[in-house]
């Protein structure tokens, strides 16, 4: 069987289970001191708008998606329909499929007790540095206890700095009106200008913010729902023109 | 929410070569976030109280602006936050009713 390959008696020096692990998690460390200020500023919005402690603690542990879950609870503290906030956070998480495709090559001879975990511990992070690892031309047969180190200390880390914000915001709560509401906003702006990379990309945002303003008043955020769609078809319509038109473009010029 | 984590990540992961997302639908979602982030922000900024607020006294305004540029100019989102914030701080504090 060509499992053997993998896990044969015969293990290349240099590399076990535990020397992968920690590795993993010694070279994602810069990356994990980055992700505690997140931790920390998504443990205290979230409860000093809608969430209990617990529910925020909760929302760490079980969803594990930094962008995700601070569009989660903006979106609930205005009130949003659940079908939206699932649409928006799927879309905002959908860029996880493209990593799980690039190291699910490698990881075909795992069993789904590996795959399973592996996937729901998947973030930017561990991506960056998994994908070094499984690219660096060696032999170890452990590159996913590599992987899981990296994920391991991501995920402890998550929770730890969700804590201490959570703490930090239960103290904060009792005090007029700070205006951390606002920090949604500015988190929603440094979200969404990276994602503006193109002009059918900017018509859908000015489309969009342009009809939410006309549509303010509409009640039960009917006018987030028009807005929405208006932006997304927006978009679809500019990027169809700009297809139909390049190959008009480059005739002409011949 | 827990689902749609494991449901974008462990399938891929399980079954590449076999499962694709379909191209029209790929694009359209491509669209969602922007849409829906900016469609909620726009308003924040522009009329925190309900009405238009274009004047120089608006903090959400101001610091949306300001976060905006950074935003444009770092691509980092904590500078963006960090930035904004203490912009929409100073001015609250300068322009309080």
């Amino acid at each position: 069987m060509d499992v053997d390959l993998y896990h044969g008696p015969v293990t290349p020096l240099g590399y076990s289970r535990k020397s992968e692990f920690f590795r993993g998690g010694k070279d994602t460390f810069p990356l994990i001191l980055g992700a505690i200020p997140f931790g920390i500023i998504f443990g205290a919005v979230a409860v000093t708008t809608d969430f209990s402690a617990w529910g925020t603690l909760a929302m760490s542990a079980f969803v594990f998606a930094g962008s995700a879950q601070f569009i989660a609870i903006g979106l609930v503290a205005q009130g949003i329909a659940t079908g939206l906030i699932v649409l928006t956070t799927f879309a905002v998480n959908l860029r996880h499929a493209l990593y799980a495709a690039s190291l699910g090559i490698y990881m075909k001879h795992l069993p789904h007790r590996w795959l399973l975990p592996l996937g729901f511990w998947l973030t930017d992070e561990t991506y960056a540095v998994a994908i070094r690892r499984y690219l660096n031309n060696d032999a170890s047969p452990y590159k996913h206890w590599y992987y899981l180190g990296s994920a391991v200390f991501m995920y402890g880390n998550w929770q730890l700095s969700t804590l201490i914000g959570v703490v930090a915001g239960q103290k904060l709560r009792n005090l007029p009106d700070l205006g951390l509401s606002y920090a949604m906003v500015v988190t929603f702006i440094g979200i969404v200008i990276p994602f503006i990379t193109s002009r059918p990309m900017l018509l859908c945002a000015v489309v969009s913010g342009a009809v939410a303003m006309v549509t303010d008043g509409v009640p039960n955020k009917m006018g987030l729902m028009m807005a929405a769609v208006s932006g997304i078809a927006a978009g679809l319509a500019a990027e169809r023109w700009a297809v139909k038109d390049r190959p008009a473009k480059e005739l002409n010029r011949n | 929410m827990m689902a749609v984590t494991v449901i974008v990540r462990y399938p891929v992961l399980a079954l590449v070569g076999r499962f694709d997302i379909p191209a029209p639908v790929y694009r359209a979602l491509k669209f969602v976030p922007v849409a829906v982030l900016t469609a909620i922000s726009v308003p924040e900024i522009l009329a925190p109280e309900g009405e238009l607020a274009l004047s120089y006294s608006n903090a959400h305004l101001v610091a949306g602006t300001i976060a905006i540029a950074t935003a444009w100019r770092t691509r980092n989102l904590l500078a963006t936050i960090v930035l904004g914030m203490a912009v929409f701080f100073v001015w609250r504090y300068l322009f309080a009713a």
